[in-house]
């Protein structure tokens, strides 16, 4: 291994930018003679507009123009598209209703556009916001999906009855069945996955400008696939043909999933910048990334588990009530059906399961996928119902997990909901996992903190994800509008270093330096030799994006067919250079050479060959060296894992105290372990903030409750412990690299393993379930509730 | 507005005085980006929860989203584009946050390094518990804190003049 090529620990290129404060971030960015854009949202969840008045507004200092829905459609803008369609189980379509940039007639959560104010400053604009005059009729809103479905429930949109959008299935119903009615032993569950806000540091932003000299577009965005913006904004909803569109999204701080997605301010800067023939800025504040940035899960489940007397699992029902907000967001419908109920076998044999999803609207912020996306739902209710059923049998729960594990040998593993696992070992990295946090030994703390008179408690979880999304045909089959493949362009320059272009993004996750590593370690040339352009589609020529840890299956493997053309290529000319057979000549170490002699180019003089083919074999062969590929994966990936947590809780408060996290991961072939570490420790803590901190509240009325950091509780520092982290590697076995991909599974396998660890420290009370965030609130009112009382009460 | 009238500031940053006439309800945080035209410090709430924003005034680490500018007249001031040394050095933090690997998406980067930077006055050679409390204003959703823990104990043994441990330990 060299000391930049794959498997090394390199620091980052794209660092100095960044701790120097030099990065170029989308609110960094102002153009010549720009205009501000302030967003008049409502404060209602659900109201008619009555009567939209901006004649004040209008004349308030420095404003430019005031746009409303009926102003997007005299120019015919259209609405935000869905990504991926569903089909409920009578065959029917999702419901799919219209998605306006800006309301029409009606607003359906709190902080739904209602009028965009242009104007010179953000302060002039938002003061003019504040000006418009609207009559709201406030109607009826519902924000629980369990009484969204009720009848008589207020309906959101008059097509989707019962507030349904679809009502989806996958499995063997019928085979379940079966399976139950043989079972020794049924274990039920309910519970509930919590509504999260991703919250990434660096809020939403976007700049449109038009250029009246050429008729063309551009928009800097803070998104995590600037391609998909240009494809969805240009052709559905503005018109604008590609090659007079370009989407930037240069440094984006942060998305975890919540910026995938086109959202309605990126076409109202850039349609408004046409308007009014000036450069127009919109940067969120905090309080309208909580109000407009797509959420995460939102789930309620009830669960079933059957097994035999041996605690063999033999069948798996589930049913799921998934929240999709007010509207659909760009990939919602896939998140809570192809990307959760295909996860459900998880790491286990179960022959037979069948989960049905009934997707429903509520006048909530839409909701969509947040890291792991689905995965960790599924996977947070199996670990939690598998901890349950070994409590029930009083099965130790690693016995009753390995018991159930996939053989080793089993693999290629078909599953009964529709994914075929390639590879896997979950017996290695459950013992990992289980050795590293001394699980053996465990009673004794256990004791030993029952003696200060805290309870102690020890949980697990095995975790298994699809990721590097996914053979396009399979997904076009499933209900995908797009093709998942992903592309890259390696553009070899006379002297020998190297540009490559990438369709993903990166916005954390340090492409800039483990694709340089597979470009350095291909070409046998030095890595700051290697420079990566991402996020301009101006510069790269497509790309789905970055999002389900699909960067390096997916991308990566791109990158390596391109690489392999670059080297084919350079193996023609060598051949033509040295006077040998094309077929004698090996690429090694940066060097092509005639086997068994030292007769030897460079990759150097091989490429200053291409660009000046002077003794070149011209008739057979073009000029230059720049190759382009595009991949498209031929399965999922499938990283697996186990997590074991430690907690000690204090009954007197109820604060849960993390004494121990381990992780013990499987990502296949890994490029960078210093970065693929940093994915696991940031996954980790999301996790975390899920199982113990986060939860994403509206009342009643549909008031966002958590509107700010100071009701929506962040993992700060000093909430978290050090991790201790494991690999255990098996390869992938469809993709050049080997790779799994390892973005996601931090946040995956984490929240079953803290709350499995939780329900185990208060098991002594009698305690079964705690449902997420478990807050100091919630554990302490869990403890009275279950503790002996006192003879006197 | 425009009718508000505005106010003279002198404000040092970064070793250079800078005079200029705001609006009295301009933030320190805007002061910095627009006006001079540092974008290191960033905006994450507004709120003064996150300390994206942090800054170091008058030796202490403050949010510069919840100081007006006009409050910071005569103050002096450092933002991370004062770090590194004249010749391009960078500072031990800097080097810190790079070698252990302490930033991912880079947007709270700015502020949890000038944050850090007055916790290094304030206590030269902190534990790692006393580093968790001590950037516990500052969030960062990408890194789960440890390796800026990392990054921070990087730096304190750099500046003590001791060995530094290897990352992954």
């Amino acid at each position: 291994m060299s000391e930049t090529g794959i498997g090394a620990r390199v620091t980052r290129k794209e660092d100095f930018r960044f701790v120097t404060g030099r990065g170029t971030y989308t609110d960094d960015i102002n153009r010549p003679n720009q205009l501000w854009m302030w967003l008049l949202r409502s404060p209602h969840a659900h109201a008619r507009l009555k009567k939209i008045d901006t004649t004040a507004a209008a004349k308030m200092p420095g404003v430019h123009a005031i746009f409303t829905h009926d102003d997007l459609a005299r120019d015919n803008v259209g609405g935000l598209p869905c990504g991926w369609l569903i089909h409920s189980k009578d065959g029917s379509p999702m419901v799919e209703p219209p998605h306006p940039v800006l309301a029409a007639g009606v607003v359906r959560h709190v902080g739904d556009p209602i009028a965009a104010v242009i104007a010179e400053t953000r302060a002039q604009a938002r003061e003019a916001a504040e000006a418009i005059e609207v009559d709201y009729e406030v109607l009826p809103a519902v924000v629980d999906t369990r009484e969204a479905i009720k009848d008589g429930a207020p309906q959101i949109w008059p097509e989707a009855k019962n507030n349904t959008c679809f009502d989806w299935h996958l499995g063997d119903k019928d085979a379940v069945d079966k399976a139950f009615a043989k079972a020794a032993h049924v274990t039920k569950l309910d519970l509930v996955n919590n509504r999260l806000v991703p919250n990434a540091m660096e809020p939403r932003a976007a700049i449109g400008e038009y250029d009246v000299a050429t008729g063309e577009h551009t928009l800097w965005t803070t998104s995590q696939n600037p391609h998909v913006i240009r494809l969805l904004m240009g052709a559905f909803v503005l018109h604008i043909p590609e090659h007079k569109l370009r989407v930037v999204a240069p440094d984006v701080g942060g998305g975890f999933g919540s910026k995938i997605y086109h959202y309605a301010e990126e076409a109202l800067v850039t349609w408004a910048a046409a308007k009014v023939k000036r450069p127009v800025k919109w940067t969120a504040d905090r309080s309208e990334s909580f109000m407009s940035d797509a959420q995460g899960r939102d789930h309620h489940t009830h669960a079933e588990l059957a097994l035999d007397k041996d605690g063999k699992f033999l069948g798996l029902r589930v049913s799921t009530l998934a929240n999709l907000g007010a509207y659909l967001s760009t990939f919602s419908t896939s998140i809570p059906t192809y990307l959760y109920g295909t996860l459900l076998a998880g790491t286990y044999t179960t022959p037979a399961i069948y989960v049905e999803t009934r997707a429903v609207f509520t006048n909530t912020v839409p909701v969509d996928a947040y890291r792991g996306a689905g995965r960790p739902e599924a996977s947070y209710l199996l670990e939690r119902i598998v901890d349950l059923a070994a409590d029930e049998l009083g099965i130790d729960p690693a016995e009753l997990r390995r018991r159930n594990f996939i053989p080793k040998d089993a693999y290629p593993y078909q599953t009964p909901v529709a994914l075929q696992y390639d590879s896997g070992d979950y017996f290695t990295t459950l013992d990992m996992a289980l050795k590293a946090a001394d699980y053996a030994n465990f009673e004794a703390r256990r004791k030993e903190a029952a003696s200060r008179g805290k309870y102690r408690g020890i949980g697990m979880a095995t975790y298994i994800e699809a990721c590097g999304i996914a053979p396009s045909a399979v997904a076009g089959a499933l209900g995908a509008r797009a093709g998942l493949y992903e592309m890259a362009e390696v553009r070899v320059h006379p002297t020998g270093s190297v540009t490559l272009f990438t369709g993903c993004h990166s916005h954390g996750q340090g492409h800039e330096t483990t694709f340089a590593q597979l470009v350095a370690d291909r070409l046998g040339i030095p890595i700051d030799q290697v420079e990566v352009v991402h996020g301009d589609t101006g510069k790269i020529p497509f790309g789905m994006g970055t999002y389900g840890s699909r960067s390096l299956p997916v991308g990566g493997s791109a990158i390596v067919k391109a690489l392999d053309k670059v080297v084919a290529k350079g193996k023609k000319i060598a051949a033509h250079l040295l006077e040998a057979a094309e077929a004698d000549i090996e690429f090694k170490d940066g060097k092509f050479q005639v086997a068994g002699t030292d007769r030897a180019k460079t990759f150097g003089e091989i490429a200053l060959t291409a660009y000046v083919p002077h003794k070149y074999p011209i008739e057979e062969l073009e000029p230059g060296l720049d190759e382009t590929a595009f991949y498209d994966p031929k399965n999922f990936t499938y990283p697996a894992g186990a997590h074991v947590v430690e907690v000690e809780i204090d009954p007197d408060t109820g604060v849960v105290e993390l004494k121990g996290v381990w992780a013990a991961d499987d990502f296949g072939r890994i490029i960078n372990p210093m970065i693929v570490e940093g994915q696991v420790h940031g996954g980790l803590a999301q996790g975390i903030g899920q199982a113990l901190l986060e939860h994403c509240v509206y009342d009643d009325s549909g008031q966002l409750l958590t509107g700010s950091f100071n009701d929506y509780a962040m993992p700060r520092a000093d909430d978290l412990p050090s991790f201790h982290l494991g690999t255990n590697a098996t390869l992938c076995t469809h993709n050049p690299l080997g790779v799994k991909g390892c973005g996601e599974a931090g946040a995956i396998g984490s929240p079953g393993a803290v709350m499995n660890a939780i329900v185990d420290a208060l098991s002594p009370l009698g305690v079964k379930h705690i449902d997420m965030p478990a807050s100091p609130r919630r554990i302490w009112e869990t403890i009275q509730a279950h503790r002996p009382r006192m003879a006197a009460e | 507005m425009s009718t508000i009238e505005q106010v003279p500031v002198t404000v040092t940053v970064n070793g250079k005085t800078h005079k200029r006439f705001v609006d009295p309800r301009m933030l320190l945080i805007h002061f910095i980006r627009d006006e001079l035209n540092l974008t290191g410090a960033h905006i994450g709430c507004d709120t003064s929860h996150c300390g994206a924003c942090t800054v170091e005034m008058n030796g202490m680490s403050i949010k510069s989203c919840t100081v007006f500018a006009v409050q910071a007249d005569g103050a002096s001031i450092t933002t991370i584009e004062g770090m590194a040394a004249p010749d391009g050095t960078l500072h031990a933090l800097q080097e810190g946050f790079r070698m252990m690997h302490g930033l991912q998406c880079g947007y709270c980067t700015p502020g949890m390094i000038m944050r850090a930077h007055v916790l290094l006055k304030e206590n030269p050679d902190p534990t790692e518990e006393e580093i968790r409390s001590g950037i516990a204003g500052n969030l960062c959703r990408c890194t789960g804190y440890q390796n800026i823990v990392k990054a921070i104990q990087y730096a304190a043994a750099k500046l003590n003049g001791r060995t530094i441990q290897e990352a992954a330990e």
